[in-house]
């Protein structure tokens, strides 16, 4: 195929990709990385190099309209962003060393889990009241978020190491197939720590950038990153995913009740 | 201020604010990022197209890219000489850094609220980034 019409073709692959992957919640990679290997014959080293850059752009370009929201949280974020940055380094070498077949059936097996766990996202209420952990406050991780009506809405953090473990788990994860991972982050905030949904998934998608330059080093050392292939996967992913956003619509919750929170901010 | 005091018992509610005001600017700072890289990339990309359109796509097998394209002394040499592989490596760099930046701002803001542990946690996370990138 000449590179010309590969290229557009990949483009618009990719532009795909990223409305779905903003769409469902799952992220651009998960679509992306079996788009460019099954369809495209990319071999899957290039595929995630070219994935990750993606995943970068995607969750940077995203952020700025989050943090309009209010609902980030920067602590959370950093604390845990130690586990997710030590993660995605270590994932990046078990990607260098690993047999690109067993990289294709662990991929299969996580897009299988993400699905399965973004699905239970929308169907599950808020969190459940638990009993305010000391190493909350100590930690500084305790906040609030605007609950729609004008006033805040407070929170405090739970298991925090039992989070942190996850984090480590989706920092690997993110750096051994070039995803973001954001699944499996929003499952440790929102499920372990106890953190409100939207709060989980604003700050999940902050720390999806930082996570993914963890390991892109790596990628760039290796020669992961092809820059022919990248840069229609960084475009149309980019593209995609900020039309979606587009049609986004405003949602303001009542504070503590019940609410079917968006997978779409899920993101990446 | 004086509302905020009133409202808070402890200083959580100052805290929360200079957190709110860096998080904008850590907001404003990634989105000028990506937006840089985006251009860098496109304009690099426009240039492979034209110079390459014709060639053949191939993927399918994986060879290591260059090692020019992995050094930055190498890779401003080829940018001189106009190579678009160059410029897209460029952009991509670009994009890398762009968390990066954030991570380092994370540091400067903390360290004025006079959080002692959140600066060392920052710190501590751009050490990891560093050497991932230096590696």
């Amino acid at each position: 195929m000449p590179l010309a019409l590969f290229t557009s073709l990949v483009f618009a692959g990719s532009l795909t990709a990223g409305l779905l992957g903003a769409m469902t919640g799952l992220g651009g990679g998960v679509v992306l990385v079996p788009l460019l290997t099954l369809a495209f014959h990319v071999d899957i080293r290039y595929a995630i190099g070219a994935s990750l850059i993606s995943v970068i752009a995607t969750s940077s370009g995203a952020a700025a309209a989050y943090v309009r929201e209010g609902f980030s949280n920067i602590r959370i974020g950093m604390f845990l962003e130690v586990a997710t940055t030590t993660g995605a380094v270590f994932g990046a070498f078990l990607a260098t060393r690993i047999p690109t077949r067993t990289l294709a059936i662990v991929f299969g097996l996580v897009l299988l889990y993400s699905a399965w766990l973004s699905w239970q996202q929308t169907h599950h209420p808020e969190t459940t009241p638990h009993s305010r952990n000391p190493w909350s406050d100590r930690l500084g991780m305790s906040g609030s978020y605007p609950d729609g009506s004008g006033s805040q809405c407070a929170y405090t953090v739970d298991r925090i190491p039992a989070g942190f473990a996850t984090m480590f788990g989706a920092g690997t994860l993110s750096g051994l197939l070039g995803i973001g991972s954001g699944a499996v982050k929003v499952l440790a905030m929102d499920r372990i720590m106890r953190i409100p949904f939207k709060v989980s998934t604003t700050t999940s998608n902050f720390m999806i950038g930082v996570t993914a330059a963890a390991s892109a080093g790596i990628y760039l050392q290796r020669g992961y990153i092809n820059p022919g292939l990248a840069f229609p996967v960084m475009l149309g992913v980019l593209a995609g995913s900020c039309s979606e956003r587009g049609y986004c619509p405003k949602h303001a919750s009542p504070c503590c009740a019940s609410s079917s929170p968006s997978s779409s901010l899920l993101s990446v | 201020m004086k509302k905020d005091q009133k409202t808070s018992a402890s200083s959580t509610s100052r805290e929360t604010f200079d957190d709110r005001r860096m998080e904008i600017i850590i907001g404003r700072l990634l989105q000028t990022g990506v937006l840089l890289a985006a251009v860098t990339v496109l304009v690099g990309g426009v240039i492979y197209l034209t110079t390459h359109a014709n060639q053949p796509a191939n993927y399918q097998t994986f060879s290591s890219e260059s090692a020019n394209l992995r050094h930055p002394s190498q890779l401003l040499h080829l940018l001189k000489i106009g190579d678009a592989s160059a410029v897209i490596q460029i952009g991509i760099l670009l994009l890398i850094a762009t968390p990066v930046a954030r991570v380092a701002f994370g540091v400067i803001g903390f360290a004025i609220e006079r959080d002692r542990l959140y600066t060392i946690v920052s710190l501590t996370v751009l050490a990891i980034l560093l050497f991932s990138l230096s590696r």
